[in-house]
């Protein structure tokens, strides 16, 4: 009966997870294009939903709701039906509607389609190989070696956003890195940019000029008839055609350089627009917290660095270190069961909640980026896929955050992975990330005045 | 050649509506083999013949200004395009007959364009919401055309024609459908060329300040 109980309050939130999927599709995603496509809306929310549901299970587990056969039942359908969709429904329909594109391949879409699938099976169980992620007691079918590649892709994911936010995020909010833009800078660029399209325009008008002018001369002098009429109408029109293309020249020249213009003029504005921001009491705080979060960042890195000399991964988690710093150290005593459990929900909570906004906000800036009305629905899937993939690869990880006695149905439902495995690797590429993007915003950061400094 | 002010059209929508395959259509009469995506602003040129067959036909350079983006940009972006509006005589709204909402978006691409002078920050005050008075208002006459008409299977046809007649009473525009690919759709003497004729004749008078009879409006479908 409790079984019973329990599936229908696991449907329900999975409910509400799929309408809250499609509600954000609609209205964040694609609100600037027409959804024509329901089954790319259908895939997205489903993929939202089954990902947010593995969260909820973790919670009910930290917080004993729920039976425990139940809660492995739905860990174990749930665990399925996510590796479904991954490797199965969402590549197939990227193929799909990549394929659709191609005009030439447009007859057998299927068919291609299917091709494209196999293509990705193939380098999708590939990339097992280099990595020692597997015990010899697995067979080639069972459910470990599909997680464990998906877990890798998503932790490569996971490394690589948290690097880049980890080094990004002090470098946006802390407005010591802003470059110092006045009015006067953005208004003699302005006036450049219309002085080249001025100038695009005039030549513009000769080309036109010309050109009209070449054409009711050719009509002339197709009344001319005989051999001198021809040379004629070749050597005129030759001398007319090189002045053309030497014009055309100097437009191309001239266009690139006024798209040049555009793009800085718009980096100086929203330069100009961040300097506001920051005056702003809004503005002040995020600075703040840049500071903070700039100070946490060389602590991570410095803590990566010293896993991957030392070789060391981490035993315990972080909450139960904690009270035992508190109860040792700081001779605080407490009820450490009853506080480990409270404490552990509210910091994995946390590390759900802000994990989830984290990703659609950074999906959605990406999505607005790059997305055109023919590429929308490939993207939209694209990012599904890379969605689902992080989730299941931050439960993964997220077993290092909990205490011991809830480590264990993570570890009975995903198999005998080799989760020290994971860490390390998470860490290795944590570093590479952060140190690249380092050397990246420096770089940026280093060009921009030099570009300044010509006006 | 006319050493004139600038007679200035501006060409606007969606990313991805056909604004640059049409321009190159409209100046150069033939189809664009490679569109790709513009990036800031293209310009191109027509010449027009002013008031055609009449003793007082006088030939004027038209320019064609091509604004690339979508109405959901950034707001520094919004602000950088707010350069091109300046001084315009005349605005041509593209929308794609095959996706709707790039035809809701041309209201909030013409209030970011008429409204340039109120709001300096580029962020449009009135939050999309249409004004049909301010088009009353304007002088700037506008032109509606619809893209991608070959794309639309038969039976639809009358609804979508029906849907643009709408639009083009709510912008109190004359409007135009085609393709821009096929250049037949503007080949010499068709209604769809004497519309746009008679576009750019309103512009030019617009600009010369005749009280012409070209204002007044012949009514908007044959």
């Amino acid at each position: 009966m409790s079984f019973l109980v329990d599936s229908v309050i696991m449907f329900t939130s999975q409910v509400l997870f799929f309408g809250f999927g499609w509600l954000f599709f609609m209205r964040q995603l694609f609100k600037d294009y027409e959804v024509r496509q329901y089954v790319v809306q259908v895939v997205f929310s489903v993929t939202f939903a089954f990902s947010c549901t593995m969260f909820e299970l973790i919670i009910f587990e930290i917080l004993g709701a729920l039976s425990s056969t139940s809660r492995y039942f739905h860990w174990k359908l749930n665990l399925y039906v996510i590796l479904l969709v991954l490797i199965f429904v969402v590549p197939f329909y990227i193929g799909y509607f990549v394929v659709s594109n191609i005009r030439l391949l447009h007859r057998q879409r299927l068919l291609f389609a299917c091709m494209v699938w196999f293509t990705f099976m193939y380098f999708f169980w590939k990339l097992g190989d280099p990595f020692p992620i597997l015990s010899p007691k697995h067979g080639i079918l069972s459910i470990e070696q599909l997680i464990s590649r998906v877990g890798v892709i998503g932790v490569t994911l996971m490394a690589l956003l948290s690097g880049f936010g980890a080094v990004n995020c002090p470098y946006t909010y802390m407005s010591y890195f802003l470059r110092n833009v006045t009015e006067s800078d953005i208004l003699a660029l302005e006036r450049r940019l219309l002085q080249t399209m001025d100038m695009i325009v005039s030549k513009k008008k000769r080309i036109a000029m010309t050109r009209r002018q070449m054409y009711q001369r050719g009509e002339d002098q197709n009344k001319q008839t005989g051999f001198w009429g021809m040379i004629k109408s070749v050597t005129s029109t030759q001398t007319g055609s090189e002045n053309l293309s030497l014009i055309q020249q100097e437009v191309d020249a001239l266009e690139e350089l006024s798209r040049q213009l555009f793009l800085e003029t718009v980096d100086l504005q929203g330069t100009k627009e961040r300097i506001e921001y920051s005056k702003t009491f809004q503005g002040k705080y995020f600075n703040f917290l840049g500071y903070f979060f700039s100070i946490y960042c060389v602590w991570k890195i410095f803590m990566a660095t010293i896993n991957i000399v030392f070789d060391r991964v981490g035993k315990t988690d972080p909450v139960t270190r904690g009270i035992e710093i508190t109860v040792n150290y700081l001779g605080i005593q407490f009820d450490v069961k009853f506080w480990s459990q409270h404490i552990s929900f509210i910091l994995v909570g946390i590390i759900i909640v802000t994990s989830i906004r984290g990703l659609l906000i950074t999906l959605t800036k990406f999505f607005y980026a790059i997305s055109s009305s023919k590429s929308s629905n490939v993207i939209v899937l694209v990012l599904a896929q890379i969605m689902g993939m992080y989730f299941v690869s931050s439960v993964l990880l997220m077993r290092m955050s909990m205490p011991l006695e809830y480590r264990s149905i993570v570890t009975e439902v995903l198999g005998e992975l080799q989760f020290n495995f994971y860490h390390r690797w998470f860490d290795v590429i944590f570093l590479v990330s952060a140190l690249s993007s380092i050397l990246f915003l420096y770089l940026a950061h280093k060009q921009a005045p030099e570009k300044h400094m010509t006006l | 050649m006319a050493s004139l002010d600038r007679v200035k059209v501006l060409v606007l929508g969606d990313s991805g509506v056909g604004k640059s395959s049409l321009v190159h259509l409209i100046c150069q009469n033939q189809v664009l083999g490679n569109p790709s995506w513009t990036v800031g602003c293209s310009v191109d040129v027509r010449v027009q013949d002013y008031k055609e067959g009449t003793p007082e036909e006088k030939t004027f350079y038209i320019e064609l200004w091509d604004v690339g983006g979508s109405v959901g940009s950034a707001s520094s972006i919004k602000s950088t395009r707010a350069v091109f509006y300046n001084s315009v005589n005349g605005i041509i709204l593209v929308h794609d007959l095959t996706n709707k909402k790039s035809s809701q978006n041309l209201y909030r691409w013409s209030m970011e364009a008429l409204n340039k002078d109120s709001s300096p920050t580029g962020v449009i005050v009135s939050n999309g919401d249409y004004d049909r008075e301010q088009f009353v208002e304007s002088t700037v006459p506008l032109l509606l055309i619809g893209t991608k008409f070959d794309q639309i299977p038969e039976n639809k046809r009358s609804d979508v024609l029906t849907r643009t007649a709408f639009l083009s009473e709510d912008f109190n525009a004359e409007e135009i459908n085609l393709d821009c690919t096929n250049p037949r759709y503007f080949a010499a003497g068709t209604s769809n060329a004497v519309k746009l004729s008679r576009f750019f004749d309103k512009t030019l008078s617009g600009k010369i300040g005749h009280s012409s009879t070209i204002f007044h409006r012949t009514g908007k479908r044959y």
